[in-house]
Order: structure tokens, then sequence, then C-alpha cells
């Protein structure tokens, strides 16, 4: 087993994950699966390093920050509305769970070949890494558009991010750390009000579904 | 090689498979905490069925009859078309792996037939939901055999699996691990395993396989067990040589390591079973909509 | 010489025909003249037919004749010959069958007339393989439509079947009307029509619009989706030996007319033969999931017309995009499977609606829910159809699977092509995950035939009181039957009658051909020996076990309850549930369901109904709105006269301005 076989299992890992997204009705499950997610994340820039010597101590600080921000906090932050709000699952999504996977399938079958038009330019790093950040993208956008909870939405958000993540490492930027930490900081903050929106939301109205929201729009 | 050689792998199918079934209920029996039954105690309930005679209900055919016979001799045929690692099958040829997905619907065909022939209820509700789960199983059997074929370039199940993990690409190995996980799931469906079905439980509103066999007894359900105990062993061989990253390159190695594995997966099965739960029939289209998302994905994967 | 005996084979079905019909007393004597005139149709037919597949030549004939565009001009060549050889052959056995099929009417209904409408059926799908002259073509084709609807309206006095008849006589004048368009755009400015004369358009444009207007006119007989509309009504309408016919080999002529036109089109394009593939995929898919839950076994089969018409397009897909993505191999493959499966569908098909005519002859009911245990009260007839079922799931080692398994190899090939490109191989998966689709849901709905129908115990009194059909009736199934087994058994053999054929499509040397096919198909006669041996050996153990061990009869196990009745068993409804359930969006099945609201109701009813997706959410609206448009133009028809002189002075008005300049 080489290096680009752990590549290709850890990316495979990703689109999976982004699969039982799609599939998962139970909140606790999601934010699970994103944990996962973000592991297999965090070690891509790792085993695409050729060898043991190119791996700098800012790529391993890299994978590791990642991996406390995305493994750790952020999960428990969610558990932890999860808990506060007392909601377990999504009961009725937009799009069935079923319909939802098959629909995956189809945007996989697409992303790869968006990114066939792209050809195999020679600051790609892998030829599977565009396909499977614009499926994560993907799938994050279609999470937030079929689901009704605004918990589920800020799982959405977080796949896209990982989406950008994984883009990052497609595209090999020089300093993927000073892009990644905008971004990251960015989703941290949106998570956070969106943590203390739901609480509010729940507190107020009993539920968190955002399509009662539409209510307010007069 | 020696044609006589050239068999042995069948032989041993043949000797070996009711083993399969000892394995796993062994296992089980450990994760249970108990004794369980003799490893050879399905040779016994072959040996003592095979003794017996048989009663027919009044409403059966013909049908009935010639099921047990038709799928003993698909179960043999298929064993031919089935290569150990990298022991060639005896009949290997392009597109083998066709004739086998069809061959073993052949054997669905007349077991079904059985089920409606003794005109119970029971049965007739075991050969729908058989019919329903094979037809979700079959698309995304081929698939996967689809990948191998893309991953290796070869379209005869010998070659295919002789040339994985030895001279295919990351790429392909990375899919091949995914439809490692959607021919378990096959292999589970096709052979009535828990999840899918319960081949303990004598409830016959939950069973689907073992329910359309409620009639059989004697000779009969003697053909029928060992059918199933080698197509067991048919869908375990194929999930090794897929599975198994390593080829010793010597065929008679690859034999030797390819039985073990087998049963490896016999084991793997009774731990399965021991762990979880029988899915509700209706939650299992959805696993088998996890199954086709994994060979579809593992498809686009291996494409360049 | 061929070509004259030939002709004289359609001038004997005509003439005979006509005059069949015009036979005084029309009882049992129009059946044998009738009869006696399709058997030497057959015969003057199929002998040069044969002659020409073998010889691999190609006949032709030109006369001057009087009616403009072109000659009097039929030719034949291997493909013709193939398709010729079908027809007759079909519509030999199902008039064999029809003599014994039709005795139940004789007396109320005019037998000579039904007999100069098949005959005049027979002799016009000749001249459509003939034929090569469009208008000669389309004077066959709408013979051929006409005499079928005369056919389907042969119980006219239903208004089911009148309306089915309607149905199927929109459905074919609409394709009618886009050959027309077709041959006047291929033939341009020359006003010749004949077929050697039409040169290639001149544009791709022009050549994709003809495309598509060979699709709709051929695909309405067919019975592409959405143009099936009209299968699933005619069918059960018309008697068994002519829906065996038309769905056998009738709507074969609609491929038979892709075949010939395609190549006059100029050389293919990449998505003519994406269209076919996806045509094939939704018409293979839809059609067998519609047949699920029907519960007319006309219906059904009818249904699986559509779907075997899906597998072919799915083969002749694969022929068009190997030709252009320079893949001769797997296009040979893609049409070798196409052509086969249309001999071994009209083999089987006709086998299963034979098999539905005697059903019916013998218990008067199609219902599947109402019949049972025919297996024990007419063992032959079940153990043919039961033949015919498993082919048509393409299970081995009958015939429909040697044609599957050739459409397959050619999808297996594309993907392990390792320099193919990546839409290519996006084909190749189409066409593996359809069939693989369709062959489960087929098999599904064939146990659920044949298990209802013929296993069990009778669930009406009509089926207990069944008999086993004559000798006249079973036997011609019984012919099918051999065929269906011996190409699949014989396959590399068998695949030589269609190898001609595909060479006059596809240029090849004939050896290679032989020579590319018998490594390919050898192993699966060999590997349905080596079955049939263990089949016989395990028979013969079998035979030894139980020779020293007693053998009893009960009744059957229901969970210790010794008093199983017929109307306990599974019934064909509950047994499609699961399957019509998965696909509940697409299928759209009604259910209605009565009971009363007390604690111990004496009786409930429950009762399903699967309507046409197409023909209500997409026909029904299209025609109301035409009523409407209609309806509102009618206010143009005032019944007077000096108003209509008005709009013929302002047209001539109209015209002379627009073309004055």
């Amino acid at each position: 087993m080489n290096n680009s076989l752990w590549a290709e299992i850890l990316v495979l890992g990703v689109v999976l994950t982004n699969f039982r997204l799609l599939a998962s009705s139970r909140l606790f499950g999601l934010i699970d699966t994103m944990q996962i997610q973000a592991i297999a994340l965090c070690a891509i820039p790792i085993a695409l390093a050729p060898s043991a010597s190119a791996l700098s101590f800012r790529l391993v600080m890299l994978a590791l920050i990642t991996l406390a921000v995305k493994g750790w906090i952020l999960p428990r932050l969610l558990k932890h509305a999860v808990q506060k709000t007392n909601i377990q699952r999504e009961i009725e999504p937009f799009v069935g769970y079923d319909f939802s996977i098959m629909v995956g399938i189809i945007l996989l079958g697409v992303c790869f070949l968006i990114s066939y038009r792209f050809g195999t330019d020679a600051n790609l790093s892998s030829h599977f890494l565009l396909p499977s950040a614009l499926f994560s993208l993907l799938i994050g956008l279609m999470i937030i558009i079929s689901r009704r909870k605004a918990l589920t939405q800020v799982i959405g958000y977080l796949t896209m991010e990982n989406g950008v993540y994984l883009f990052g490492a497609a595209l090999a930027i020089k300093e993927p750390l000073l892009v990644e930490m905008g971004v990251l900081l960015d989703v941290f903050v949106a998570v956070f009000i969106m943590g203390i929106t739901i609480y509010q939301i729940n507190s107020e109205f009993d539920h968190i579904d955002t399509d009662r929201l539409s209510e307010l729009k007069d | 090689m020696n044609p006589l050689f050239h068999i042995l792998s069948w032989f041993s199918a043949l000797i070996l498979s009711p083993l399969l079934v000892g394995v796993i209920n062994r296992t089980k029996a450990f994760y249970g905490g108990r004794k369980g039954q003799p490893l050879l105690q399905a040779y016994y309930d072959l040996f003592k069925l095979l003794h017996k005679g048989a009663v027919y209900s009044q409403t059966t055919s013909w049908i009935f009859r010639a099921a047990p016979i038709i799928s003993l001799s698909v179960a043999l045929t298929a064993l031919l078309l089935i290569p150990v690692m990298g022991y060639r099958s005896v009949l290997s040829f392009r597109g083998d792996i066709i004739f086998l997905a069809y061959i073993l619907g052949l054997m669905r065909f007349v077991i079904v037939l059985a089920a409606l022939d003794t005109g119970s209820a029971f049965e007739g509700m075991g050969a729908s939901r058989e019919m329903q789960l094979s037809l979700l199983a079959e698309p995304i059997f081929l698939t996967c055999l689809a990948v191998l074929a893309a991953g290796t370039g070869q379209l005869d199940l010998s070659g295919m699996i002789k040339s994985l993990w030895s001279t295919s690409t990351s790429q392909t190995n990375a899919a091949v691990l995914l439809i490692t996980g959607a021919l378990i799931i096959v292999l589970l469906t096709e052979n009535a395993r828990i999840p899918v079905d319960d081949p303990t439980t004598h409830l016959e509103l939950t069973m689907i396989h073992e329910v359309m066999i409620l009639d059989y007894g004697g000779i009969d359900l003697a053909f029928i067990e060992y059918a199933s105990a080698l197509k067991l062993w048919t869908f375990s061989a194929l999930l090794i040589g897929i599975a198994f990253p390593f080829r010793a390159g010597s065929p008679h190695i690859d034999l030797i390591i390819g039985i073990g594995g087998i049963f490896l997966i016999a084991v793997m099965i009774g731990i399965i079973e021991s762990t979880m739960a029988r899915l509700r029939l209706l939650r299992l289209p959805q696993m088998m909509i996890a199954a086709a998302a994994l060979s579809l994905t593992a498809f686009i994967w291996v494409i360049k | 010489m061929m070509i004259n005996i030939l002709l004289l084979s359609v001038a004997i079905l005509t003439l005979g025909g006509i005059s069949g019909a015009l036979l005084k007393n029309s009882g049992r004597q129009g059946t044998f003249w009738g009869m006696a005139v399709c058997i030497t149709g057959t015969v003057l037919s199929i002998i040069p037919a044969i002659n020409i597949l073998w010889t691999g030549r190609t006949i032709s004939h030109q006369l001057a004749w009087s009616i403009p565009f072109g000659s009097f001009f039929i030719a034949v060549d291997p493909l013709s010959a193939l398709f010729i050889i079908i027809i007759s052959f079909v519509c030999a056995i199902c008039a064999a069958f029809g003599v014994g099929y039709l005795k139940d009417y004789e007396g109320h209904k005019n037998m000579g007339v039904t007999w100069c409408f098949y005959n005049l059926l027979f002799a016009s799908m000749l001249l459509v393989v003939m034929a090569r002259n469009g208008v000669l073509f389309i004077m066959a084709w709408e013979g051929m439509s006409l005499s079928s609807f005369f056919l389907v309206m042969f119980e006219h006095e239903k208004q089911e079947v009148r309306q089915a008849g309607w149905t199927y006589m929109i459905a074919a004048h609409f394709g009618a009307g886009c050959l027309i368009a077709l041959f006047v755009l291929l033939a341009g400015s020359d006003i010749n029509l004949d077929f050697d004369r039409m040169a290639w358009p001149s544009s791709p444009f022009t050549a994709g619009v003809l495309f598509i207007l060979a699709l709709l006119g051929f695909g309405a007989k067919a019975g592409f989706i959405p143009l099936h509309v009209w299968l699933p009504e005619a069918h059960p309408a018309a008697p068994s030996h002519v829906s065996a016919v038309m769905s056998g080999v009738m709507i074969k002529t609609g491929i038979y007319g892709l075949l010939r036109v395609i190549p006059m089109l100029g050389p293919p394009e990449l998505w003519w033969g994406y269209t076919l593939l996806i045509i094939g995929a939704t018409s293979g898919i839809l059609g067998v999931l519609f047949a699920l839950p029907q519960h007319d076994l006309k219906r059904l089969l009818a249904y699986h017309s559509i779907e075997n018409i899906g597998i072919i397009c799915l083969g002749l897909g694969l022929w068009l995009i190997g030709t252009v993505t320079q893949h001769p191999f797997i296009a040979v493959l893609g049409l070798t499977g196409g052509l086969l499966h249309v001999c071994n569908h009209s083999i089987f098909k006709s086998l299963l609606f034979l098999g539905a005519g005697i059903v019916k002859h013998a218990t008067h009911t199609l219902d599947i829910d109402r019949l049972g245990g025919l297996q024990k009260l007419m063992p032959k007839t079940a153990l043919l159809f039961l033949v015919g079922a498993i082919s048509i799931c393409g299970i081995p080692p009958f015939n429909g699977f040697v044609s599957e398994f050739l459409i397959y190899l050619g999808g297996y090939n594309f993907i392990s092509d390792t320099a193919a490109s990546g839409h290519v191989i996006a084909a190749g998966i189409i066409v593996i995950i359809s069939l693989a689709l369709i062959g489960g849901l087929a098999a599904t709905c064939f146990t659920k035939v044949f298990g209802i129908i013929f296993l069990g115990a009778p669930r009406s009194e009509n089926a207990a009181k069944a008999n086993e059909a004559s000798p006249g009736m079973w036997f011609p199934m019984a012919i099918l039957a051999f065929f269906c087994v011996a190409i699949g058994v014989s396959a590399p053999f068998c695949i030589r009658l269609v190898l001609p054929a595909v060479r006059s499509l596809h240029h090849l040397p004939a050896a290679d051909l032989n020579a590319g096919f018998l490594p390919l198909l050898s192993p699966i006669t060999l590997v349905s020996g080596v079955l049939f041996g263990f089949i016989i050996a395990v028979t013969l153990i079998r035979r030894r076990l139980i020779s020293r061990q007693t053998v009893e009869t009960g009744l059957t196990w229901d969970c210790g309850y010794v008093a199983p009745d017929a109307r306990m068993q599974y019934t064909a409804s509950s047994f499609a549930q699961p399957v019509i359930d998965m696909f509940r969006h697409i299928l759209r099945t009604q259910r209605h369901f009565q009971m009363e609201e007390i604690d111990f109701p004496r009786q409930a009813r429950f009762s399903t109904h699967t309507f046409d997706l197409f023909r209500n959410c997409l026909f029904e609206p299209l025609f109301r709105l035409s009523d409407t448009v209609a309806v509102w133009l009618h206010r143009l028809q005032q019944g007077r006269n000096q108003l209509y002189i008005l709009y013929i002075a302002l047209t001539v008005l109209v015209l002379l301005v627009l073309t004055g300049r």
C-alpha cells in the first residue's frame, strides 16, 4: 500500500461521508459523520506529500489545527446545541433520503464530468481531488436547500467549507494556511451565531424549522 | 496445468462448503457465550435428510419436485465459473460474469415458482420479497463487475481477479475497496443472511428464503440446503478474490490462501450476524440504495 | 427467379385473402381457405428468403408503373430476407393456431373476412420489407396498419375494443405522417422516391431532422415510449393469434424501417446513438415496470413488448455509438444482439400470446387473479408457457439470454476498453444497469404470471373447469418453444443466420465475423451442456435415493392450519406489491378499498388500477387541448355560403400578396 492509495482512500472517505450526510436523519449521526469527514480531510494533505521528508512543520500544524477546530470544537458546539434544543432528528425533509442519494450519485458523475473539462492541469495534485471538492460543495448546498432544521443547515455550511478546504488541497495553493484560516474563521463565527440563533428561536417558538421563518416575511 | 488439478478448487468447494455454515454458527455461538453446535453439524443434517422420505402437498406439481434438482445443478455449474484468487476457474470465458449472474437468476426463478406452487400465502410472501430484493441486488452486482472490468481491462472473472492488486493502479484499488462494501451487502442479500433475512428464525412472517422452502423435507430439503451452501461458497470466493490485497503468484498457494479467506468471510458473516439486528423490511431498499451508491461511486472513481 | 417467387407469394396472399372474403358461406370453409392461402404464401416466401440469406447476395427488381415518384422497385438483401423469414414463420404458426382459436367464433363472425385481413397483413408486411420506393413503402405500410386495425376490431361490438382500435388508428397515422415527411425530405428536389436514387442529406442538421422523423415514424409502430400508448390497448383487444403476429413481428417492422433508413442518412452521428440508447433504456425499464401491476395477461404481455423493443434499441444504440467512435467490434456486437433479439422476441412473444390465447379459450378470462392451478389441468400448455416465460426473462439456457448476452458484452467491452473516452463508458454502464434492472423486473413479472396462473390452486370456478387445449392449438406453441431452446443451446450455429443481415449493414468480411462470434458464443453452449448434464445426474441420484423411501402426499403447511383453501393463496397483486410500492412515484397505482366500519365486517373490497402514465399525463391533456382549439375554430363555420366564399377570396388574396414578390 503506497501513499497514493491512502490519499485515494481518504478522499473516498470524504465522498462517502457526504453520502452518509444525505442519508442520515439523526442529528447526532450527522455530527459524528462530520467529525469523521474532518479527520479524513486533515489527513489528506499529509497523505498527498510525496515523501516523509516533504512534510513541513507548517503542513502538519495546519492539519492539527484543522483537526482541532473541525474534528473537536465544532462538533462539540453542535452537539451542545442539539442537547439544548432537544431535537434529535430531521423529521420531514423537503427531499427524501433515498431520492437525495440518487441525486447525489448523479451529482458525483456531473462533478467528474466538469473536472474533465479542466483537463489534467499541471498544478492539480491529483485527478480526483477537484471533483471531490466540487462534490462536497454541491452536497453542502443540497443539504442547505433540502432540509428543514437550522442545525442540519449548519452542517450543510460546514460541508461546503470542507469542499473549499479540498479545493485548496487540489489546487496546491502555496499558502493554503492563509486562505484556510480566513474561511475557517468565517465559518466559526457563522456557526457560533447560528448556534445562538437556533437556541433563541427554539426558546421562542419551541421548534427550529426554518421554513416557519417564512412567516416573518411581512 | 494438469486438468485433474484444474477442478481441484471445484472439488474442495463440494467437500468444504457445508463447513462454512458450521463456522458461521460457531462464531455466533462464541459471541453469544455458548459452546455451539459441532462444526460438522451441517454434514450430519444433510446425511440425515438424505435418508428420509418426502411428503408433498396435494397442490404441488412437478415444478415443486424439479426445483431442488435444478437449483442444485445451477449451484454446481456456478461453482465451475468461480475462480479462487489466482486459481483459474474451470470454465472461464469472456462474459462469464454475465452468465454467472443470470444462471443464479435461474436458481431463484425455480425456487420462487416452487414456493408459489404450494399455494401457501406464507411462501408466496417469501417469494415476493425474494424477487424484490434480488431485483435490487442484480444491478448492483453487475455494476461491481463493471468496475472490475474497467479497472483491469478484462472480461473474464479469472483474468480480472488475477490481475487485481498485482498490476492494477491505486485508483482501481481504491474503487475495489468500495465495491467490496457493496458486494458484502449483495452477499448477505443473496444468501439470506442477517441483516437482510434471518436464517434461524422460525417465524414464517419475518423470513424470506427460509419461508419459501417451508414445504420441503427429506432429500429435496437436503438438495436445497446443499445448493445454498454452495452458493454461499461461490459468493465468498468471489468476495475474497476481490478484497484480498495480496497475490502469491503461484496458483496452488493462492488456492490455499483463498480457501482460508473463504472461511474468514464465514467468520465475518458470523460477526455481522451477532452484532447486527435484522432490519425492518421497509428499510431494506434503503440499504440496497446505499450499496448502489457505493458501487456507482466506485464506477465513477475507476474511469478516467 | 427468387424475387418472382416472392412476388408470387405476395400476390397469392392478397388475392387469396380477398377471394376468401367473398366466399358465400364463410364458416369452416373460410377458415380453411384462409389457412391454406397463408401456408402457401409462407412456403413461397420462406424458401427464397433462406436462399438469399444463405448466399448473402442481394436481388432486385424494378418495373415502371403509372404511379408518380419513381418506379415499382423491390429488392431483397439479407436484412430483408431475415425479416421475411421471421414474418413468414410467425404468421404461419399463428395461422395454424388461429384455426383452433377461432372455432368459438364460427357462426356469429365472418371468418372469411377475418382471414382476408390476416393474409393482407401478412402480404403487406412482406411488401414493407421488400419495398425500395418511398411510395410503395408507404402504401405497404398503410396496408399493414389498416389490415391490423380491422383485425383489432374483430370484436367490434365491445366498446373498449372500438376505443382501442381508434387509439391504434391515430398512432399509426401519426407515424405514417412522419414517414411521408421523411421520404419527401429525403428525396429533396428530385421527385424520384426510389431508395437507391436518394442522396445523403446535404448538412448534418438536415440529417438530424430526418433521423428524428424516422424515430417518430417508426417508433410509433415499434412502440417507443412515449409513442407506445396504442400497444397496451390494441394487443388485448385483438384475437390472441393476431396479437401474437402484431407483437411478435408487426412492431418489428418499425425496427426494420430504422435499420433501412439510418444508412440512407449519411454517416451517423454520436447523438443518434445516444438518443437510441436513452430511448432503449426508458422504453425497456418503463415498459416492464408498467407490465408489473397489470391484471390482464395480454395487456401485461403488451407492455413486455415495449420492454423488448427497448432492449433491441439498446443494441442499436451500441451499434451507432460503436460505429462513430471507431469500435467496430462493439458496433457489431450491438447490432447482432439487437437483430438476434428481434428474432428471439418474435418467437417467445408469439409463444406467450398463443399461451394467453389458450388460457382465454379454456377459462374465458384473462384476469390473472382469477386463475390458478392450470398446470394440473393443462400440463402441456403450462410447460410451453414456462419455456416462453424463462426465455423472455433472458435466463440461460434459453434464447433470450443469448441476445441479451451479446448486448451486455458490447456494454462491458466499452467499459473495459482503457482507451475509451468517458462518455462512451457512460454508454456502457447505461446498457448494463438498464439490462440488469430489466432482467430483474422481468423475472419478477414472469414468476408472478406463471406462478399465479399455472401453479397453486384454481382461484375461480372458470379456472377449475379448464381443459387441455387441442393438439391443433398446443402444437404450434411446441414448435415455437423448440426454437426457444434450440437457439439458446446452439447459439454459435444459429448466429450464422443473423450474421449475413449484420453484414449488409456493417461491412465486414464474413470469415472475420464467424471467427469472432464462435469463441464468444461457444462457451454458452458448453456451460448449458454442463448444466443439463448436472440436471440429469442429480435427477438420477434423487431417483435412486427416493426409491428406498416412502413418498406421501399431504396438505400444504400453513402454520398448523388444516383447511387451507384457494382464496387464502397469495395473489398476483400482493406478489407484485413490494416492487410496485418501491416505484410508486412512477406507477401511481390507484387503490380502492371498501370495508364496513364495524367491528366484524362481513365483507371488504380491494382493487388496484395502474393507468398508463403517458396516456394520462401527456396525451390526454394534449388531445383535450386540441379539442378546445377545434371547438374554438368551429366559430369559423357559420353555414353561410357567402362567408365561405369570403374565406376563399381572402386566402387567394393572401397567397397573391405572399408570392407576388
